[in-house]
């Protein structure tokens, strides 16, 4: 096609089904036939409907011809992580565990995105359970990173970056426990958000660790990350963790080129691979060039954030994991028993080994005799880095880092390390402990590879982050960025 | 009464699950109630479906804190939930959504009356502190079929409000007394409706035992699950005799919890203290901290009905009830209030009112709803006032008549049972059944007249003013003879005695 269609941002995508050369349907029949010769390659996604996509599609040109558009998504594909839930289409959390369930419910963003007028494009893959960095831990199927096949897309959010920098759909939901919006988006090269703990309101999203999950928007340039942001936020009585209407104004972005930038002692030494260092040193050039004023600041206990986070997610996910027991929907042992023995063979057979690996991990240090020493330290530690990010904040508008310390691995290459594995969220899991909204921009390469970098905001400061963002993004190109494939 | 040898003193603590009476369950929108088929009120919430949150329910926090009002606690200015996890299938989250360090009502204490000598007289007064209660989600039923096990998950979800005392009860007795009066108070404030036929209270019961005059608490064991009133007392009876019988032997008592078999009146060992869960309890980060705000609190204390035991001591003390009757009105508050409306339309002979209210009322009310009785013996049955065919005000009406000597005693119950029947006034049914006493002076003063002047009655006449008071009763026979029996009993008797000087 000339006009590969794939290639264009959300926002273009939209004025040229506002203007009328385009229809929805012609745009969705595009990204299936692309779909069909890509997808494979990539793995971004485990299920398309492509006959309700294309039902979808009818129905919202039939919804703009009658003069009744939902506003700047209508028509626009928008592609799920596989654990936010959509009725009628699999919630599978890629595990073996829920590979046969079918979602009765819509969650609040399905709900949002419909009532926008996008189009609900598919399922995309990620690890088991929102569980890992690289897409790995899937037991559906592999996804690869599409600007080296050989690599991993990062995680869990994987197959919502891979499909966004594969061109397979110009808009897609990502969940972020600790980075798994953040860390994929850094390694293919695309935009990721993750909103303010309360923003977007999490019903109908798969719970790993319900006081650090966040859904937020993922796409190839801010603008789009933008609009799709501005679709999802809104106050949702189901979720008592959601902001309510009257406590949910952001702050307002004034302008980017005044931005007080401050950028965490340390963070760029140890463990940072040069290429990942220069490209995250130039941004900061490139800030201080159009009149940001440059600090450094101290965040003394940001070497507990890894460990803190891995006692509270774990704990959390021990139990949030429960529910799945073969009793009332999704895998069941077929050896039979008592009912308590058919849950515990159900559990044994249908989780994966990293996620039995956190639910051990969790168990324990909730146990009695342990908690203690475990999990009630760990939420002190979260409080403690929650204010001193807060206080850093209070003297600068973002805090700036590189996204993830090295650029995508190789397929298997820390499979059997899972503390290696680890430490690819390093920058990105304060944001979670602290509830803080933050971004990953694309801002360079390491040989072919992409790299971005990271942005940290105070409360309810996501308009500032994209303004940030905007502004490098309009001096450098990056946007619209996609691998050929 | 359990027979405790005097040497040995039993200490019980209870722990009562109650229902709270709302519309939908305690986390979810879903509506509950009794007699549905399995899974019917169920949703996604309930169901624990991947990706569903818990949502707090007001009016379970409002009831609650209702409750707390009841028992005079003081309400806390936050409460908060947190997980209790352990895996059985009539959970449907493999964890239990309770709140343990911050429950909604702390401390309070409750009232309770001991059976006295007889049913006439009042027996012993005493307060049992409550230490805590916390709202939390009821779970499912799980049921065995053949070969395979059913569970229904309709209950799930259902408010449920722990009540947990201090161990200030010691006996059977005192615990029997204890349930009465908790279940009194929470269904005379709305808060629940306490059907242990339909489950809506359940029971944990800690009991050990002690010498008497000890200071430290025996080892206690805890029986789980009692459904009724008179299991309580049954277990607590048990308990306590077991007790005695081991350590009166030179065993000792192990902490162990226990079930009981109501059918065969037995104890039986659930689980001893090692095999104890460990819950892993921690804050549900679902749930944010919930702050209870002072108006909220304000505006529920105007919802606190007046004190089962403060009713009965104002009926007695300032309306002059005497104890029997005021011990049935107060049991019910519907009742209650319904004597005290037909007070108000005839305040002064509450007496009367009362005993009518509390026999003839009552009695036909309970005949006419088929006489349905209560499930459990130590809860008196709850009549329904709305089908009451007589109003307030009319049985008042009644009771000024007899007062007022216009009808007799005995012609007022005849009066009432036509009231019962056709829901007319008193005064109605007396005019037209042609009862209403002859009251007229004038005319009864000239049959007196009369009647003295008979020389038949000479000689009682005589009598009585030799000083013979019941002489004066032969005169009035006649008297009634040329009324047709309508002469007013009390207007004769005060004229004979003024003719006769």
């Amino acid at each position: 096609m000339a006009d590969a269609l794939h290639t264009l941002s959300a926002a273009e995508l939209g004025r040229r089904l506002a203007a009328g050369s385009l229809t929805s349907r012609a745009l969705c029949e595009a990204l299936i036939a692309r779909y069909q010769v890509i997808n494979d390659k990539v793995g971004a996604f485990t299920h398309l409907d492509q006959a309700d996509v294309l039902a979808q599609a009818a129905a919202s040109d039939v919804r703009r011809k009658a003069g009744q558009g939902r506003g700047p998504l209508e028509g626009i594909p928008v592609a799920i992580k596989d654990n936010i839930a959509v009725k009628g289409q699999p919630l599978t959390c890629s595990s073996k565990m829920l590979a046969s369930l079918v979602s009765p419910y819509d969650s609040h963003v399905a709900e949002r995105l419909r009532s926008a007028g996008a189009i609900l494009y598919g399922r995309l893959n990620r690890d088991e359970f929102a569980m890992g960095s690289s897409t790995e831990n899937s037991a559906l199927r592999k996804t690869f990173n599409p600007w080296d096949l050989a690599r991993i897309p990062g995680g869990s959010s994987g197959g919502s970056a891979a499909a966004l920098a594969a061109g397979l759909v110009p808009l897609s939901l990502g969940s972020d426990t600790g980075g798994s919006i953040r860390q994929p988006a850094s390694h293919c090269g695309v935009v990721g958000l993750k909103p303010t703990y309360g923003l977007i309101s999490r019903f109908g999203l798969v719970a790993f660790a319900s006081s650090l999950d966040q859904i937020g928007p993922m796409a190839r340039s801010i603008e789009d990350c933008e609009l799709l942001l501005n679709a999802l936020a809104s106050a949702d009585a189901r979720d008592m963790t959601c902001f309510g209407p009257s406590d949910r104004a952001l702050t307002p972005a004034g302008d980017a080129k005044k931005l007080r930038i401050g950028i965490p002692k340390g963070f760029l030494g140890k463990g940072v691979a040069p290429e990942v260092a220069a490209a995250v040193n130039a941004a900061i050039e490139f800030y201080r060039a159009q009149g940001c004023a440059i600090s450094e600041v101290e965040l003394p206990s940001a070497d507990l954030a890894v460990p803190t986070y891995y006692v509270v997610a774990t704990a959390e996910a021990s139990s949030n994991l429960g529910r799945y027991d073969g009793v009332r929907y999704g895998h069941r042992s077929a050896s039979a028993g008592t009912p308590v023995e058919m849950m515990t063979a159900s559990r044994s057979e249908g989780f994966g080994p990293e996620v039995k690996r956190r639910i051990l991990l969790g168990t324990f240090v909730l146990s009695a005799g342990y908690a203690d020493a475990y999990y009630v330290r760990a939420l002190r530690a979260r409080s403690k880095i929650r204010a001193e990010y807060l206080a850093a904040l209070a003297g600068v508008d973002v805090l700036l880092t590189p996204t993830v310390p090295t650029p995508a691995f190789k397929v298997g290459e820390k499979a059997s390390d899972p503390l290696q594995l680890y430490l690819e969220d390093i920058f990105t899991i304060p944001a979670n402990l602290a509830g803080l909204p933050a971004i990953s921009v694309p801002c360079g390469k390491s040989g072919h590879l992409p790299v971005g970098f990271h942005l940290v905001g105070a409360p309810l400061s996501e308009a500032k982050l994209l303004a940030a963002g905007r502004l490098f993004e309009a001096a450098h190109g990056f946007a619209h960025q996609q691998a050929t494939l | 009464m359990s027979n405790v040898p005097s040497d040995w003193e039993v200490v019980i603590g209870l722990e009562v699950h109650v229902q709270l009476h709302t519309r939908a369950k305690v986390f979810a929108s879903s509506p509950w109630g009794f007699g549905k088929a399995p899974n019917e009120q169920v949703d996604p919430v309930v169901l624990g479906l991947p990706g569903t949150l818990p949502v707090v329910n007001r009016e379970a926090v409002e009831k609650s804190i209702l409750f707390g009002l009841v028992v005079g606690s003081s309400v806390p200015e936050h409460c908060s939930w947190d997980r209790k996890n352990y895996f059985y299938p009539d959970n449907p989250k493999n964890y239990q959504l309770t709140q343990k360090d911050f429950p909604v009502v702390v401390g309070g204490q409750v009232e309770i009356e001991l059976p006295g000598a007889s049913r006439n007289v009042m027996g012993e007064h005493k307060f049992i502190r409550i230490h805590h209660a916390h709202l939390e989600e009821d779970v499912g039923k799980l049921s065995h079929a053949g070969s395979g096990s059913l569970v229904d998950y309709n209950r799930a979800g259902v408010p449920l409000l722990e009540i947990v005392t201090e161990p200030d009860l010691r006996s059977s007795a005192e615990a029997e007394a204890f349930l009465r009066s908790l279940v009194a108070m929470l269904t005379q404030a709305g808060v629940a409706d306490c059907d242990m036929e339909k489950g809506q209270l359940r029971c944990d019961c800690n009991v050990s035992i002690r010498r008497r005059g000890a200071d430290k608490l025996g080892t206690r064991t805890e029986t789980k699950n009692l459904n009724s009133i008179s299991s309580v007392r049954d277990t607590v009876i048990y308990e306590t005799a077991r007790q005695i019988r081991e350590l009166e032997a030179g065993r000792s008592i192990t902490q162990e919890t226990r079930g009981w078999n109501a059918e065969l009146g037995r104890g039986y060992v659930l689980r001893d203290k090692e095999d104890a869960h460990d819950y892993r309890y921690f804050p549900d980060p679902d749930i944010p901290t919930l702050k209870i705000s002072r108006e909220t609190v304000a505006r529920l204390a105007k919802l606190v009905p007046e004190n089962l035991y403060d009713r009965q001591r104002r009926y007695v003390e300032k309306l002059g009830l005497p104890y029997t009757a005021a011990s049935v009105l107060v049991n019910d508050r519907a009742l209650a209030e319904w004597f005290e409306l037909a007070v108000a339309a005839h305040p002064t002979n509450p007496s009367g009112i009362a005993n009518l209210v509390a026999n003839d009322l009552l009695r036909d009310l309970a005949a006419s709803a088929g006489a349905a009785g209560s499930f459990d013996e130590a809860v008196p049955a709850q009549v329904s006032l709305s089908s009451c065919p007589i109003k307030p005000a009319q049985l008042a009406g009644l009771v000024k008549l007899t007062d007022e000597a216009v009808i007799s005693k005995q012609q007022a119950k005849e009066v009432f049972a036509e009231m019962f029947k056709t829901g007319q006034d008193a005064a109605a049914i007396v005019d037209a059944k042609g009862l209403r006493q002859n009251s007229d002076t004038g005319e009864l003063e000239k049959i007196v007249q009369e009647v003295i002047a008979d020389p038949a009655v000479a000689k009682s006449i005589a009598e009585y003013r030799a000083g013979n008071e019941k002489a004066i009763n032969a005169l009035k026979g006649p008297i009634m003879k040329r009324t047709q029996g309508k002469a007013n009993p009390v207007l004769i008797d005060q004229l004979l005695r003024k003719f006769l000087g």
